[in-house]
């Protein structure tokens, strides 16, 4: 028997308080294992970002949208080498449950864009040539055993066809891949003219935003500034930023998702906290003879501290590694099906040393009180017990 | 000079505004080897001077020397540790570690040893053989018998080899025949070992067991018999 031995059987003694003790924690840093790996995968997709594109989107909201017409006005900016544009199409493919994001854009330039995406020049040939084509990336592809040549039907919400009916069909005609970047938000592309001809007239000429390329990352902010400047008493002011920060404004829409997370979080904790606390304490009032024995034996007053300290430590140190690994394995399992969202979503070593970093905190926080208590135990007077 | 050395010891408790005076200028002396019994009413002061022959407690006034060492204004840190060399402690309700096995158990008081696990474990199956529990190593004691708890209780205070055995009511929760039984190991571990011991009681048979008899009565000595 050693001291890790000692406190291990203590730790044991209830063993139903203790699992239902340890099911909490657990339960608790799986959700934060979960909900740590969707915020980053957010930031993620901020971070990633090139520097040298900018995005010009609507200055107050991107339901908004902004007229294709900006475009050559956002072309003949000093410091920009280059623009096309793309609108957030929404729509379903057969189901809601099969969301991906899908873009009209202008085939050639887009592609120009964004060098990142790689498409056989034979198939982006028939892209720009054929109004109805599309293009989607090789996971969306495989995930729903699409083949050049298939058509895709899509149900549209956002924008319907000039005959009123929500149907949109289009032909496969491509499938690109990502270079080197398995994290890029990227979508399912069509072909904009044919897009811009079907959608009722009043919507015509209405696009999500630009995506400019800067001749001069140096010079992002100036251009920036530059664009924003040239519509900023039209009727269609802008907002140009990074991608990164685009994207950013973007989860922005749907919430501050890291706070969001931090909330959930502090009050799974919170509780976390109380329960864990609650049952140190009533453990410790349960051991004070025994406690008072280990002191007799000549066990410091430290000592004594410190085995109860541990003891606290080692619960939630194990609770907060058996909730991440849990979370590992459920974030693998469900990750392709977020993939389509979030991009890859993966336990990072930040989540996974931050969270057993928290759980050692949560240990120590928990087992402070009844340690110092144990500390301060007189023999004497706890024996009587 | 005896082994434990008691000069003008007194200890007063407060409680409320009321001070209790449990012992009183009390002096008293024990030579190495010897087999005390204490023997008094309750409310005597017995347990008080148990608790300060052992280094639990400190008193009000007076001198405490024990193992030639003065434990008056001994830190805590610096009592623990005495205590772990010098001092075996027997209780009442024997104050086993539920959790333990009896070799565990024994084996406590060797983790604040520098021996290693494969001694401490070899020393408390020793400890336990002596007091004639070496085949009942892994039982824990709710699966042992009152009589058996208190064994494996003194072969803990025995396993790191101290000097002094301080015992209080050792067979006050045993029946007759069993209560003899671990008397008469205490008189084994004085006798062949060298044990100093020192035992409270309230029943005038166990005391027969002790060398000699003190009296204590309202934290005094009153009278000894040999």
């Amino acid at each position: 028997m050693n001291s890790f031995s000692l406190i291990w059987s203590n730790l044991f003694r209830r063993r139903v308080r203790t699992f239902l003790t340890l099911f909490s924690i657990i339960a608790a840093f799986l959700l934060f294992g979960l909900l740590r790996s969707v915020a980053d995968a957010f930031d993620s997709g901020v971070e990633v970002a090139g520097v040298d594109r900018l995005t010009v989107s609507p200055k107050y909201s991107i339901i908004d949208g902004l007229p294709v017409s900006h475009m050559s006005q956002i072309l003949a900016t000093p410091g920009v080498a280059g623009v096309t544009h793309s609108t957030w199409f929404g729509g379903t493919y057969q189901s809601t449950a099969n969301f991906f994001p899908k873009f009209p854009v202008e085939p050639r330039a887009y592609f120009e864009m964004f060098d990142e995406y790689i498409i056989d020049p034979a198939q982006l040939d028939e892209f720009e040539r054929i109004r109805t084509a599309a293009v989607a990336p090789a996971d969306l592809a495989e995930e729903y055993g699409w083949q050049v040549g298939d058509r895709i039907p899509i149900e549209g919400d956002i924008w319907l066809r000039e005959d009123g009916s929500r149907r949109w069909e289009f032909e496969l005609v491509g499938i690109y891949r990502i270079r080197d970047d398995e994290n890029m938000f990227a979508g399912f592309l069509f072909n904009y003219d044919y897009f811009d001809e079907a959608r009722i007239p009043e919507t015509e000429g209405i696009i999500s935003n630009f995506s400019v390329r800067v001749s001069d990352p140096d010079e992002a902010a100036e251009v920036s500034a530059r664009i924003d400047a040239q519509f900023e008493n039209s009727i269609n002011p802008t907002r140009t930023a990074t991608e990164a920060e685009a994207n950013r404004q973007f989860a922005a829409q749907v919430g501050d998702i890291g706070l969001i997370m931090n909330s959930i979080l502090s009050a799974v904790f919170f509780t976390i906290l109380l329960l864990t606390g609650n049952t140190m304490a009533q453990a410790l009032r349960e051991r004070v003879p025994e406690l008072a024995v280990l002191k007799t034996l000549g066990f410091t007053d430290r000592r004594v501290a410190l085995l109860v300290l541990l003891e606290s430590v080692l619960l939630c140190g194990i609770g907060g590694a058996l909730g991440i690994a849990l979370a590992t394995l459920v974030l693998g399992a469900i990750a392709p099906d977020l993939a389509a969202f979030l991009g890859q979503v993966e336990m990072s070593a930040m989540t996974t040393f931050g969270g057993l970093g928290i759980a050692v905190l949560l240990g120590i926080v928990v087992g402070l009180n009844p340690a110092l208590s144990a500390r301060r135990l007189q023999v004497v007077e706890a024996l009587r017990r | 000079m005896g082994i434990i050395q008691l000069n003008q010891v007194s200890r007063h408790f407060t409680k409320g505004r009321q001070k209790v005076e449990v012992l009183n200028d009390l002096d008293l002396e024990i030579e190495e080897g010897d087999f005390l019994a204490l023997m008094g009413p309750s409310g005597s002061g017995k347990t008080t001077l148990l608790n300060l022959i052992g280094g639990l407690d400190q008193p009000t006034a007076g001198s405490v020397e024990v193992a030639g060492r003065q434990l008056v204004g001994l830190s805590s840190r610096k009592l623990a540790q005495w205590r772990s060399r010098n001092i075996g402690f027997i209780f009442q309700f024997y104050n086993l570690l539920p959790i333990l096995s009896a070799r565990r158990n024994v084996e406590l008081p060797l983790l604040l040893t520098r021996l290693g696990g494969r001694q401490r474990r070899r020393n408390a199956d020793v400890a336990l053989a002596i007091v004639g529990l070496g085949d009942r190593a892994g039982h824990k004691p709710g699966e042992l018998s009152g009589g058996q708890q208190q064994r494996v209780a003194i072969a803990r205070a025995i396993v790191a080899d101290p000097r002094i055995l301080v015992c209080d009511e050792p067979t006050g929760d045993l029946d007759r025949e069993t209560a003899d039984e671990i008397l008469d190991l205490l008189e084994l571990l004085n006798r062949e070992h060298g044990k100093t011991i020192i035992m409270v009681t309230h029943d005038p048979k166990a005391a027969t067991h002790a060398r000699r008899t003190l009296y204590l009565d309202k934290g005094s000595l009153v009278r000894e018999a040999a």
